[in-house]
Formats: C-alpha cells, sequence, structure tokens
C-alpha cells in the first residue's frame, strides 16, 4: 500500500436516503458498497500482515474455539444423558433430582462464558484500537 | 388446594363473560405502544433510521429488545402449559433457549455487525455475487418470518378471545393484533420496533417476577416444599387415574434423538433468525452489539430459571387435569395467576401475554419488509440503486402493510383450531439449516463462494420443509373417531420418524454449502476475504451511528 488514507478510516453515513440515486455520480453511501468497491478504502492487506493483528486473531481463536466446543458438549451432554442414561438422571438429590440440578447449571454454564467471553473482547477490543492506530496517523 | 375460587373462570370458557380489567390493560398497552409510534414516526425516515434505528439504540435497551424480540408467546404461554403438563421435558426447552445465545455471543454477532448494514444478507453480500445470494437469502428470511409470523397470530386470536370473552371473535381478535403490528411497523420503523420490544420486556419480566414470587408464598416460600410437591402430581390419562413425579424426564420425549434433533435447531437455529440478527444493526458498534447479546443472556436467564416456578407450580397448584380441561397448555400461565392473584393479576398476566405477541411479530415484520426493500428491490431488481430518493424506505413500509394483510388473511383462513405450533419449530429448523451454514462459512471460510451459499441456503430450506412435511407433525393416521381439526394433514404413515428435522436438515444445509463451493472457484470472493476479515476483527469500515 502506498497511499495512506488520513484520518478516520470509518466512512459516516445516514444521508436522507442512503442510496445514490440512478445515474448519479455520487459515490454509493458506505452500506451499499460491495467488497469491491471498498478495496480502496483501507490498507487492507497491510492491516492483514500486522503481526498484531495476526497475534489479535490468533487470541481470539483460541478463546472461541474451545470455548464453543464446550458449550456444546456442556449442552448436548443434557439429551444425552436424559435420553441414554435416565435411571442417574432420576437419582435423588435432596428434593429435586440430578436431571434437574444439571439442567439447573447449564444456566450458570452459559453465564459464566459469556462473562469469560466479555472479559476477553475486552483486552481484544484494546488490541484491535493499538492496530488502527497504527494505520490512521 | 381449593380450586373452586377458579370455577368462575372455568364457567367463562363456556359462556365467556367479558373481563373488563384484562380488556382495560390490553387497551393501555395499546395506547402506550400507538404514543411510541406516534413520536418514532417523525424520526423514521431515512433508511438508516426506519431499519436500523439510526443505530443509536444502547447496548441495555438493544439486550431488552433483543430480549423482547425472542420471548414469543410461545415461550411465555408454551413452556409454562408444557411443564404444566409435562414436567421436566418442557423445562429442557428453556434451556436450549437460553444456551443458543452463547452461539449468538461468541461467533455471530460482533462480526455481523461489523460487515453488514441492514440485513442479514448484507454479511453474505459482502464478498459474493450480491445478486443471487440475497434472492436466496431473502427468501430464507421470509419464509422464516411468515411462519413463524402465522403461528404467532393465530395463538394470539385463541389467547385475546379466551381472554376478554365474547366481545371479541378470532378474526376480529387476529385483524387487531395484525393491524396494530402494521401500524408499528409502516408508520415507526425499527424505532417504534424497539421500543415496543423494550416495554413487553419490562411488563414480561415484571409479570413473571411477581407470579414467581406468588407461587413460591403458596409453598411457604420454602423450596423443598415446593420441589417436595411436584413428586406426586395425579392425573387422567383415560379413564386411570395416575400419580407421576414431574421431575422425571421422558414424560413427553420418548425417542431420544428427537430431543437432541430438537436442540439442535434450537442451539443453531438462534443464530439464524432474521428477526434477532438485524437488531445488532441498531446498536453504535460491535462491543455494544456484545454488551446487548450479554444482557439479553441475563433477562433471558432468568426468565426461563423462573419457568421452573409457573410451569412446575401450575402443575402443582392447579394440577394437570383442571389445566387441559380449561384451555390446555397455552392457559397454564394466566389460570396459574387467576389462582395465584387473583382476577387483577390474571388480566394482568394476559396483558402482559398479548403484549408479547404484538411486540414479536412486529419485530417479524420488520424482519421481512427490511429484507424484501433491501435485499429484493433495491440490491436484487434495482443493483444497488434507487430511482427516486427515499424508494427503499417506502417499499418497506409498502410490503409491511403486505406482509401484514398477507398473515391476517392465512390466520383466518387457518382457523382458531389450526395446530401450528409446530411452525416455530420450523422456523428455528429453517434458521440452523439454511442461515447458519452460510453465515459461518461466509465469516470464516476463506474458499466459500456463491454456488456454495446459493445451494446451502436452497438445500436448507427445502430440506427443513420437505422433512417437516413427512414427519408425523404432518402425517399420520387417525382413526375416525378422531375430531376433524386434529387430524393429520396428510393421512398416510410418517415416512420420517422425529418431529424435528434438524438433526438431518442441518448436516444438508452444511454439506450443500461446502459441496457448492468445492464444485466451482470464485477467486474474487476469495480475493475479499482479507478485507471481509479485517473489518469483522476491527470494525473498520463498520457504519457509525448517526448524528442526527
Amino acid at each position: 500500500m502506498t497511499t495512506q488514507p488520513s484520518g478516520d478510516l470509518t466512512p459516516e453515513s445516514g444521508s436522507p436516503t442512503d442510496i445514490s440515486r440512478v445515474g448519479s455520480s455520487t459515490p454509493k453511501p458506505a452500506h451499499e458498497r460491495t467488497g469491491a468497491e471498498d478495496a480502496a478504502l483501507a490498507p487492507w492487506d497491510a492491516i492483514a500482515a500486522d503481526t498484531d493483528f495476526k497475534n489479535l486473531l490468533a487470541a481470539k481463536a483460541r478463546f472461541i474455539w474451545p470455548a464453543t466446543i464446550f458449550f456444546l458438549a456442556y449442552y448436548f451432554a443434557l439429551p444425552v444423558l436424559v435420553g441414554w442414561f435416565p435411571e442417574l438422571m432420576k437419582t435423588k438429590v435432596g428434593s429435586v433430582n440430578v436431571a434437574y440440578l444439571f439442567a439447573f447449571s447449564q444456566f450458570f454454564m452459559a453465564w459464566i462464558v459469556a462473562g469469560i467471553y466479555v472479559g476477553k473482547a475486552a483486552g481484544w477490543d484494546k488490541a484491535a484500537a493499538g492496530i488502527l492506530a497504527k494505520f490512521q496517523k | 388446594m381449593n380450586l373452586s375460587t377458579l370455577l368462575p373462570l372455568a364457567d367463562a370458557a363456556a359462556a365467556a363473560p367479558v373481563n373488563y380489567t384484562a380488556l382495560f390493560m390490553f387497551v393501555g398497552f395499546v395506547a402506550a405502544t400507538l404514543v411510541i409510534t406516534y413520536f418514532s414516526a417523525r424520526k423514521a425516515s431515512g433508511s438508516n433510521a426506519y431499519f436500523a434505528a439510526g443505530r443509536r439504540i444502547t447496548g441495555w435497551q438493544n439486550g431488552l429488545a433483543v430480549a423482547g424480540d425472542y420471548m414469543s408467546a410461545a415461550s411465555f404461554l408454551g413452556i409454562a402449559g408444557m411443564i404444566a403438563l409435562f414436567g421436566y421435558d418442557g423445562f429442557l426447552y428453556s434451556v436450549g433457549f437460553l444456551v443458543a445465545y452463547l452461539t449468538v455471543l461468541l461467533i455471530v454477532a460482533e462480526p455481523l455487525r461489523n460487515a453488514g448494514k441492514y440485513t442479514m444478507a448484507d454479511v453474505l453480500a459482502y464478498r459474493l455475487s450480491p445478486r443471487p445470494v440475497r434472492a436466496a437469502a431473502s427468501l430464507s428470511t421470509l419464509v422464516v418470518s411468515i411462519f413463524y409470523m402465522i403461528a404467532q397470530m393465530v395463538g394470539a386470536g385463541d389467547l385475546v378471545k379466551a381472554l376478554i370473552g365474547s366481545m371479541i371473535s378470532y378474526n376480529q381478535a387476529v385483524c387487531i393484533v395484525g393491524a396494530l403490528m402494521i401500524v408499528y411497523v409502516v408508520f415507526g420503523g425499527m424505532i417504534a420496533t424497539t421500543w415496543v420490544q423494550i416495554v413487553k420486556a419490562i411488563l414480561l419480566m415484571s409479570g413473571s417476577v411477581f407470579l414467581s414470587i406468588l407461587v413460591l408464598s403458596k409453598f411457604h416460600f420454602s423450596l423443598s416444599e415446593f420441589f417436595g410437591s411436584l413428586s406426586h402430581i395425579t392425573s387422567h390419562k383415560g379413564d386411570a387415574l395416575v400419580t407421576a413425579d414431574f421431575m422425571t424426564p421422558g414424560m413427553k420425549f420418548k425417542n431420544p434423538l428427537d430431543f437432541i434433533s430438537l436442540s439442535l435447531a434450537l442451539v443453531f437455529g438462534t443464530a439464524g433468525l432474521p428477526h434477532i440478527l438485524i437488531r445488532f444493526y441498531t446498536v453504535p458498534d460491535a462491543k455494544t452489539a456484545r454488551s446487548s447479546v450479554v444482557w439479553a443472556m441475563v433477562l433471558i436467564g432468568i426468565f426461563y430459571v423462573m419457568t421452573t416456578f409457573f410451569g412446575f407450580g401450575a402443575a402443582s397448584l392447579l394440577g394437570p387435569d383442571f389445566i387441559a380441561k380449561n384451555g390446555g397448555g397455552n392457559m397454564a400461565a394466566p389460570l396459574l395467576a387467576q389462582f395465584v392473584g387473583g382476577n387483577v393479576f390474571f388480566a394482568f398476566i394476559s396483558a402482559v401475554a398479548f403484549a408479547t405477541i404484538l411486540a414479536v411479530v412486529a419485530g417479524l415484520t420488520i424482519s421481512a419488509s427490511s429484507s424484501f426493500a433491501h435485499d429484493i428491490y433495491t440490491n436484487v431488481i434495482h443493483h444497488g440503486k434507487e430511482a427516486n430518493p427515499g424508494q427503499e424506505v417506502r417499499v418497506a413500509r409498502i410490503t409491511a402493510f403486505v406482509v401484514g394483510a398477507v398473515s391476517i388473511f392465512l390466520a383466518i383462513g387457518l382457523g382458531p383450531n389450526a395446530n401450528v405450533a409446530f411452525l416455530v419449530g420450523l422456523a428455528f429448523a429453517v434458521a440452523a439449516s439454511a442461515n447458519l451454514p452460510v453465515i459461518l462459512f461466509s465469516i470464516f471460510w476463506k474458499r466459500f463462494n456463491t454456488t456454495g451459499a446459493v445451494s446451502g441456503l436452497l438445500v436448507g430450506l427445502v430440506s427443513s420443509i420437505g422433512l417437516i412435511l413427512i414427519s408425523p407433525t404432518i402425517m399420520g393416521l387417525d382413526g375416525p373417531a378422531v375430531a376433524a381439526s386434529a387430524r393429520h394433514l396428510i393421512q398416510h404413515a410418517p415416512i420420517f420418524s422425529l418431529t424435528n428435522p434438524g438433526i438431518v436438515s442441518i448436516p444438508l444445509g452444511f454439506l450443500a454449502a461446502i459441496l457448492g463451493t468445492l464444485l466451482t472457484r470464485e477467486p474474487s470472493a476469495e480475493a475479499m476475504f482479507t478485507e471481509l476479515t479485517v473489518r469483522a476483527n476491527t470494525g473498520l469500515g463498520a457504519e457509525k451511528a448517526t448524528t442526527h
């Protein structure tokens, strides 16, 4: 990339119509442009090749895919256990049973995974802002 | 427990006198929403304001709106009824409806906000050939929205008729709900829809909290007394009197695969429901989209935990026999409200149920109309340009009117006794099988291309609908004794044995998207992947909130 766009790269929109008229020579508003038309908007390839950006993607992948596999496994354990091991799930624990406690624990699992994700994502936001700052001098 | 206090209502089902308290609360809610619409209408000009509320909704507001958009009458009335009649198995729905939001939070919400604009199809059209993928994605959006809407409208007609009584017939009730949703969406666009959903979410949450507290008060606020009462609930099975432990799994789902299939549709379908996805375009940035999912998860989670109290509470306090005799499962929550809180609380819970339906149908209408106007009209027909300023919004308003009118006619045509509950399951199955695979692949798979997207969308859509048509929901052999309204639509032994198609149709959707991709190469789509990845992960180039 030889040309570095100056200032904020994010296009602003919100004109009364948001869409360019037929035959109009003015550029399309941001949300109507296809990726090809946006190619010159920012140094996409330079950002993608940036080490910090690569680290950001790797950090996200390291959390998101294991977390997804974990929550899917935890969730699908419920229908599997209830369906094929009903005797185990009927075991009484106080006035409730294992089946109810495991179902109930799913709510806390969901909230905890979401909480951890939000904590991690706050760090990624900082990293992303830092990367953009490098390219927006 | 003295059930004689409930007898006036039991008579009401037959004689159906006007419940003035309920009527008054309905009118109050409607008046409040019309005021909201009036003020929204002044701001809802221009595509950005009309389709995305100017992207100025805050995190907690959007969280409430997502909750209001998502928790349908099927959740509130349907799950309460299912737990009341089938115990533990009904509660399994509650779990799935919340866990599904992890898919939305972890995988879909932020890239979608960063790479899309107004509709689900925006993300796909970003690096794929816009016209075919928009046409296919819009078809899928319209199918999901209209199926879901018919289920809500038929339910609304039944509910309003049961609650306000003889004053309003089923047809009139359907027309009122349809007319209101048309007014909200045509005049107030996304801004009015959002605020109707927020008001509804607050009403639903507070109604559920009060109902749960009142139920627990009947058990002296002792959880062990509450759960203890569930172990010996007697009901009639035919002529025999049976006692069952309502905490025991397996009262509804006899085939474990059936439940796994449903779970798959719930967990993967939510992240592909167009009316939920477009909510993330109403916030300023991806970070707010994230916080709004978290707000929604807190609210939705608390709500579904509370289904324990009002679902099992109805089973314990009223008993399955009483519920079955007085309008069936969908009336469990209102009946319980009357039992624990008297007529005024019954009226309040009924008004909440009514508000619930209105907010959901408004969300569905705007999702259908924005998809038709933005994807089909502007992009497929007019190649991304509009002939006159404001045309796109005008088309969306007309579409909202047409969608509303079509839904009214379909709901009236199907009639009050139509078994349409399966349409909600079908909407989730289509969303999971058609929409989610192509959304995931377009964000994460570089090689993905237009052929893959179109084949994934169409195969997911057709296989979900096709499998439902040959499932026990539609096909079955009924004896001569079965009433006309309960008969299966196709009198033939079911070819596919599961009631939810997810376990087959979701893999088919993924497979079709993969095979379609591998058959062709699209260098332009691959070249654009870098740009999409940078956008999705940094928010660069994403549309900000409008300042006016």
